[in-house]
């Protein structure tokens, strides 16, 4: 293993060299290709509609959502021989009041077939101390703290008769990075291997992920809103990160 | 990193030849008695267009929700970009603010900001001020919109970033590049230190300089005159603000806020993150008689340290010699 790495190392500049003279046509190795994914929200397996419809929490209290939004972060791919590749500048910001927000392309993707997909629920640790940023990390977006320099990863925002704080209401911005209150969380999930993400020049396909924003509040610890219905980081926002962890997406199904 | 040691190599040269006969090259110098800075504009690449660009933004009172309150406002260059006479911040519709504004100035070096550290990078430190209902009470959505469509502001971006498109982040990089090339380190000090012809000490500041080599530098650490560290100099019993734990989460931290700079003290009245001293007198009698021990306060404080009168004419001689009348009259940095 470690002899055919020495190996593999010293072959690569010849490799590369003698690439330069050949014809660009003939490298079909690294052909590049995109997919799109499909953020579906939704509450305990009921469409997520915001602002009207009530929902339940593991705690059989009732609540309504305001706003839903979420980063996804860092995509990384393997395939089944352990090869990964990590989409660059991967950073999405999931709005469930915009619905081009919940469905992302990424472009660029070597082809082939994936049989895992990992991601950051959040952003990375870096990122949250950089200087300013554009797109989906814009501080425009309502998501970064300006007193206390980071992004919130996930927002929940929406009304229970059971919260104890002015109006009912439930504000649950999820962030922070610092140990011990590192909200980052990475969701990896397999992926069938009967029928892996085939990126293909021909093809583009979609991954339909579930959503389930009532993830915040189950899997590790149940959430009462007359107990807990207002974290802005901290150590309450760990506690909802490490339910979200594993609950808040399910892979469902791809379109190849 | 090249551009850094294009800069040092200036710090090095003389001032003359950084001036053109049209117009002066804005330039990030590093004096030589600093270190290297902590920001160094590699991603941000300095030039007189995003610094022109930049000032006129941070004296912009239009960017506020009633149009009365620009950076400058609160940042006056006359006081070292603090807000003289003002304990607490003061913003649109007269709101009093929870903190005394702390003066603009070697930004560059510092890794966090704010009295309690919460904000990490220069560059987003203006993003709390804007959006603070008591300081600037707008959003970064309205100042886009109105500087979209607001003459000369589409052309300035044009000319500092070659599109006229704006967005937070060019608004951003655009205000950190004034910000950050505020370098104050040209006082009486900074002269003897680095032992420039026909510049000494008189002998109540020389005395002055010892003292405070003996009982201050411990934390307002030479050659910014803090260590940027979160400590409580005894205040109060209880701190009615968190400071530091606020951020950390930390009882231990509680009350704790980052030793201030005392460069340009002179000018920065009133004092402390609440403004509560007016006089330099009144920090000094403090540290003398009027430590409490608050349950985190500095170990090396638990005693005060006490001052005789001529101990404290003499620190406050030394004080004054890290005035620097150079950067405060700059016309560079001025509204023009
Ligand atoms: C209403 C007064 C006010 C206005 C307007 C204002 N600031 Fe401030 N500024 C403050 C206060 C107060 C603090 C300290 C906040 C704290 O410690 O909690 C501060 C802190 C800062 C800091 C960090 C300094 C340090 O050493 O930590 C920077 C940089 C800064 N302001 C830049 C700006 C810019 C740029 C603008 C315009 C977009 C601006 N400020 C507008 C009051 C103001
Ligand atoms: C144990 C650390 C420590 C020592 C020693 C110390 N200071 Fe301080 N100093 C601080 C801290 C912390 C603050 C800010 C406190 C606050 O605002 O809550 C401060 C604030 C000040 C201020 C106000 C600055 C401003 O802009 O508001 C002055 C002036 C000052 N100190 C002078 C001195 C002098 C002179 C000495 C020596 C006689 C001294 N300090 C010794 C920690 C220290």
């Amino acid at each position: 293993m470690k002899l055919s790495q020495y190996f593999l190392a010293l072959l690569c500049p010849i490799i590369l060299l003698s690439s330069c003279k050949k014809n660009t046509d003939e490298v079909a190795a690294d052909t590049r290709s995109t997919f799109s994914i499909e953020f579906e929200n939704q509450v305990n397996g009921s469409p997520l509609v915001l602002n009207t419809t009530t929902y339940k929490n593991a705690k059989g209290e009732d609540f309504k959502i305001n706003v839903f939004k979420y980063y996804v972060s860092n995509i990384k791919l393997s395939k089944a021989d352990g090869t990964t590749y990590l989409l660059p500048e991967s950073y999405f910001l999931i709005d469930a009041s915009k619905t081009e927000s919940t469905n992302i392309t990424l472009k660029d993707v070597p082809t082939g077939d994936y049989t895992k997909i990992e991601y950051t629920i959040g952003v990375d640790y870096a990122r949250n101390f950089a200087g300013a940023q554009t797109g989906a990390l814009d501080p425009i977006n309502g998501m970064f703290w300006t007193w206390n320099s980071g992004y919130i990863f996930v927002k929940l925002e929406g009304t229970s008769p059971q919260s104890t704080a002015t109006g009912n209401t439930i504000t649950f911005h999820i962030g922070g990075v610092i140990d011990p209150n590192n909200t980052i969380r990475t969701f990896t999930t397999e992926i069938n291997a009967a029928n892996p993400l085939r990126v293909r020049t021909d093809g583009k396909p979609n991954m339909h992920f579930k959503v389930n924003a009532a993830a915040l509040f189950t899997g590790k610890t149940d959430v009462s809103f007359a107990a807990l219905n207002m974290t802005m980081g901290g150590a309450n926002s760990v506690i909802v990160a490490n339910n979200y962890a594993n609950g808040l997406f399910r892979l469902d199904h791809i379109h190849n | 990193m090249l551009f850094l040691s294009i800069a040092l190599m200036y710090a090095c040269s003389k001032n003359e030849d950084e001036v053109t006969p049209e117009e002066k090259k804005i330039t990030f110098s590093v004096p030589v008695n600093f270190p290297a800075p902590v920001y160094n504009f590699e991603d941000n690449k300095l030039s007189n267009a995003g610094f022109a660009l930049g000032k006129k933004l941070f004296y912009e009172a239009r960017l506020s929700a009633d149009k009365s309150v620009s950076c400058g406002s609160c940042h006056q260059q006359f006081a070292a970009f603090t807000q003289l006479d003002h304990k607490v911040s003061h913003g649109v519709n007269n709101c009093q603010g929870k903190r005394n504004t702390p003066p603009l100035f070697n930004l560059a070096w510092q890794k966090a900001f704010f009295w309690d550290g919460g904000v990490k990078n220069i560059e987003t430190s203006p993003l709390n001020a804007i959006t603070d209902a008591c300081e600037m009470g707008t959003d970064i959505q309205t100042i886009v919109a109105f500087l979209k469509n607001t003459a000369p502001y589409p052309d300035l971006f044009k000319q500092a970033y070659g599109s006229t498109e704006i967005n937070s982040q060019l608004i951003l990089k655009s205000i950190t590049q004034f910000t950050a090339v505020l370098v104050s380190g040209n006082s009486k000090y900074d002269k003897v230190m680095r032992k420039e012809s026909a510049v000494s000490f008189t002998s109540a500041e020389l005395a002055g300089y010892n003292l405070f080599k003996e009982k201050c530098t411990s934390c307002h650490a030479e050659p910014f005159f803090t260590d940027f560290s979160y400590r409580s100099n005894g205040l109060d019993l209880v701190s009615t603000d968190e400071g530091r734990s606020h951020i950390t989460g930390v009882a231990s931290d509680l009350g704790k806020f980052r030793v201030p700079t005392l460069r340009n003290i002179e000018y920065t009245s009133p004092y402390m993150h609440d403004g509560r001293f007016y006089s330099l007198d009144e920090v000094l009698e403090h540290y003398n008689s009027g430590v409490k021990a608050s349950v985190n306060l500095d170990v090396q404080l638990k005693n005060g340290i006490p001052l005789n009168t001529t101990e404290k004419v003499q620190i406050k001689a030394f004080l004054k010699t890290l005035t620097d009348n150079e950067f405060i009259k700059n016309t560079l940095y001025s509204e023009s």
